[in-house]
């Protein structure tokens, strides 16, 4: 049985593979947001040394690294979820032998494998020699980030996996999605980093998922967090991946009671 | 005139197709609205950690930001074909559209209209006019004239770019990343563009004039600047006049050139 899920994985990597071309713009669209949040950091650094806990070469490091950990992180799970509940195929699925959610889990896999390879390592390696990114030189810091950002690519697909399945309990969900995408950017600290927010949104994000994401990860690789606290960071990733499992699986009971499909 | 009377038709089958879904067009109103407020945020979080940005002070970037607001807003009200090459070239239906009298482009973007996006413009103006307030800028009737002109600069700009955009999809058939491209670069139009260097400055200014659509125009109100950027506010209306003409230009050699999706 497993290792039909793992046909899975492959077959979404080939797939993607034959669309490569779509991904090489990609890394190009990266690496202009990158520049551009390089400049307007630089302009808000101005004299500064250090802000908010970060050296102006570390938040360089930091737009680069989370940047390129969204290239691989992010996917359309979402999408694809609400697009087959939309259309009804999501009733063929559920009849099939599996499970339909960990075949959409297996399916982002493969997106990932793929985008780690084909899109965050060549954009990294091109962003660093366009921008003075420093690279950490502990193998240990880069280990860790490796299991981190598999961590940050779990909690968010969950984080999609759930918007997507909300398409059962309204017929279009377009703008939650929307919705989702704009604040996991902005939470996760893909544009900030939560050490700037103001006090009371920082204890708020505290208590949500979205920094597990990016932003602890991202600052363990930065060097801004040491290397003593990455456990407690891992830790807590593990722990969002838990408590995620609940609302998803609730999620999907009741979707599956109420499953209509419009025109049948 | 008759484009009047076909604009109707076209809102009131939008109103039908639509309000069967009566609580899409709310949940878009809101997510477009969040969309903006994040990025509101996002100048907050800027200015607790800098007094100025590139010289411009925290009311003068939100000034801008909601002068931008505008014409994003009625832009994304009557440009709303992010998904042209998928729907009109791959699924062939630019092919039905061509069989009808009135405008290609024309018919495309009213199929498309999208009216929730006009909230954005009504709360970019509302931002706009508490920092005028707060700022206390002098304020002349004029004023009004001369900001439906720049709105409407601005507005011709994105409509130029992307025409132009789309139009690519009558010469290539695959579908490329071009459009999330200029989503990104267009952006950096909004934020002052004297903390870019020289190269990002002359593509936001000339060649990709999305400096055009944001900062450029609202400069023109606010105070001046050590580089005085509000002597080009007034080439906006011409800036817009001359990308829509070459948009407009290259989809309609687009659409001669275009063959049809049949077999």
């Amino acid at each position: 049985m497993m290792s039909a899920y793992f046909d899975f994985i492959r077959i979404r990597f080939l797939m993607m593979l034959a669309y490569r071309v779509n991904y090489y713009s990609g890394i190009v669209i990266y690496a202009i947001n990158i520049g551009a949040y390089y400049f307007l950091w630089q302009a808000i650094y101005g004299e500064q040394d250090s802000l908010a806990g970060f050296t102006i070469a570390q938040m360089t490091t930091y737009i680069a690294v989370s940047w390129m950990a969204r290239a691989f992180y992010f996917n359309n799970l979402d999408r694809e979820i609400a697009n087959e509940i939309r259309d009804g195929s999501v009733a063929v699925q559920l009849i099939r032998p599996y499970s339909y959610l960990l075949v959409k889990m297996m399916q982002g896999f493969g997106e990932g494998a793929f985008r780690l390879l084909l899109f965050m390592v060549p954009g990294m390696i091109i962003v660093c020699l366009i921008f003075p990114v420093k690279l950490p030189t502990d193998p240990v810091v880069w280990l860790i980030y490796l299991a981190m950002l598999f961590l940050s690519f779990l909690i968010n697909s969950q984080i999609n996996i759930l918007t997507g399945l909300f398409a059962f309990f309204v017929e279009n969900n377009e703008g939650m999605m929307r919705m989702k995408r704009v604040m996991v950017d902005l939470f996760s600290g893909v544009v900030v980093p939560i050490a700037f927010f103001p006090g009371w949104l920082k204890s708020i994000m505290e208590w949500l998922p979205f920094q597990a994401i990016t932003y602890l990860p991202s600052s363990v690789f930065t060097g801004r967090t040491p290397l003593g606290e990455a456990g407690g960071v891992l830790g807590l990733q593990i722990a969002w991946f838990a408590v995620l499992l609940l609302p998803i699986w609730l999620t999907w009971r009741a979707a599956r009671k109420r499953l209509f499909v419009q025109g049948g | 005139m008759r484009y009047a009377s076909l604009f109707w038709e076209y809102i009131k089958n939008y109103a039908k197709t639509r309000l069967t879904y009566r609580a899409d067009f709310w949940i878009e109103v809101l997510s477009d609205l969040l969309f903006q407020i994040v990025n509101l945020i996002f100048i907050f979080i800027v200015f607790q950690h800098t007094p100025s940005l590139g010289g411009w002070t925290e009311l003068e970037v939100v000034f801008v930001y909601g002068f931008f607001m505008i014409p994003f807003g009625i832009f994304a009200t009557f440009f709303s074909i992010w998904n042209f090459s998928e729907r009109y070239i791959v699924k062939g239906e630019m092919d039905r559209v061509l069989t009808r009298p009135a405008h290609s482009l024309f018919q495309v973007l009213f199929e498309n209209v999208d009216p929730p996006s006009m909230f954005g413009s009504f709360v970019g103006a509302g931002i706009m006019a508490y920092c005028w307030a707060k700022m206390d800028l002098p304020f002349h009737p004029v004023d009004l004239l001369i900001l439906a002109l720049l709105v409407m600069g601005a507005v011709l700009i994105y409509a130029g770019l992307y025409t132009a955009l789309s139009a690519i999809s009558f010469y290539s058939d695959a579908p490329t990343g071009i459009v999330p491209l200029m989503y990104n670069i267009q952006n950096y139009g909004r934020y002052p563009v004297n903390i870019y260097n020289k190269l990002i400055r002359f593509v936001l200014t000339w060649l990709l004039p999305f400096a055009f659509v944001g900062v450029i125009p609202a400069s023109y109100f606010l105070e001046k600047k050590a580089d005085d950027l509000s002597q080009l506010a007034l080439l906006t209306p011409v800036m817009g006049l001359i990308v829509f003409g070459i948009g407009l230009a290259f989809w309609n050699h687009g659409v001669k050139r275009y063959r049809g999706a049949g077999s």
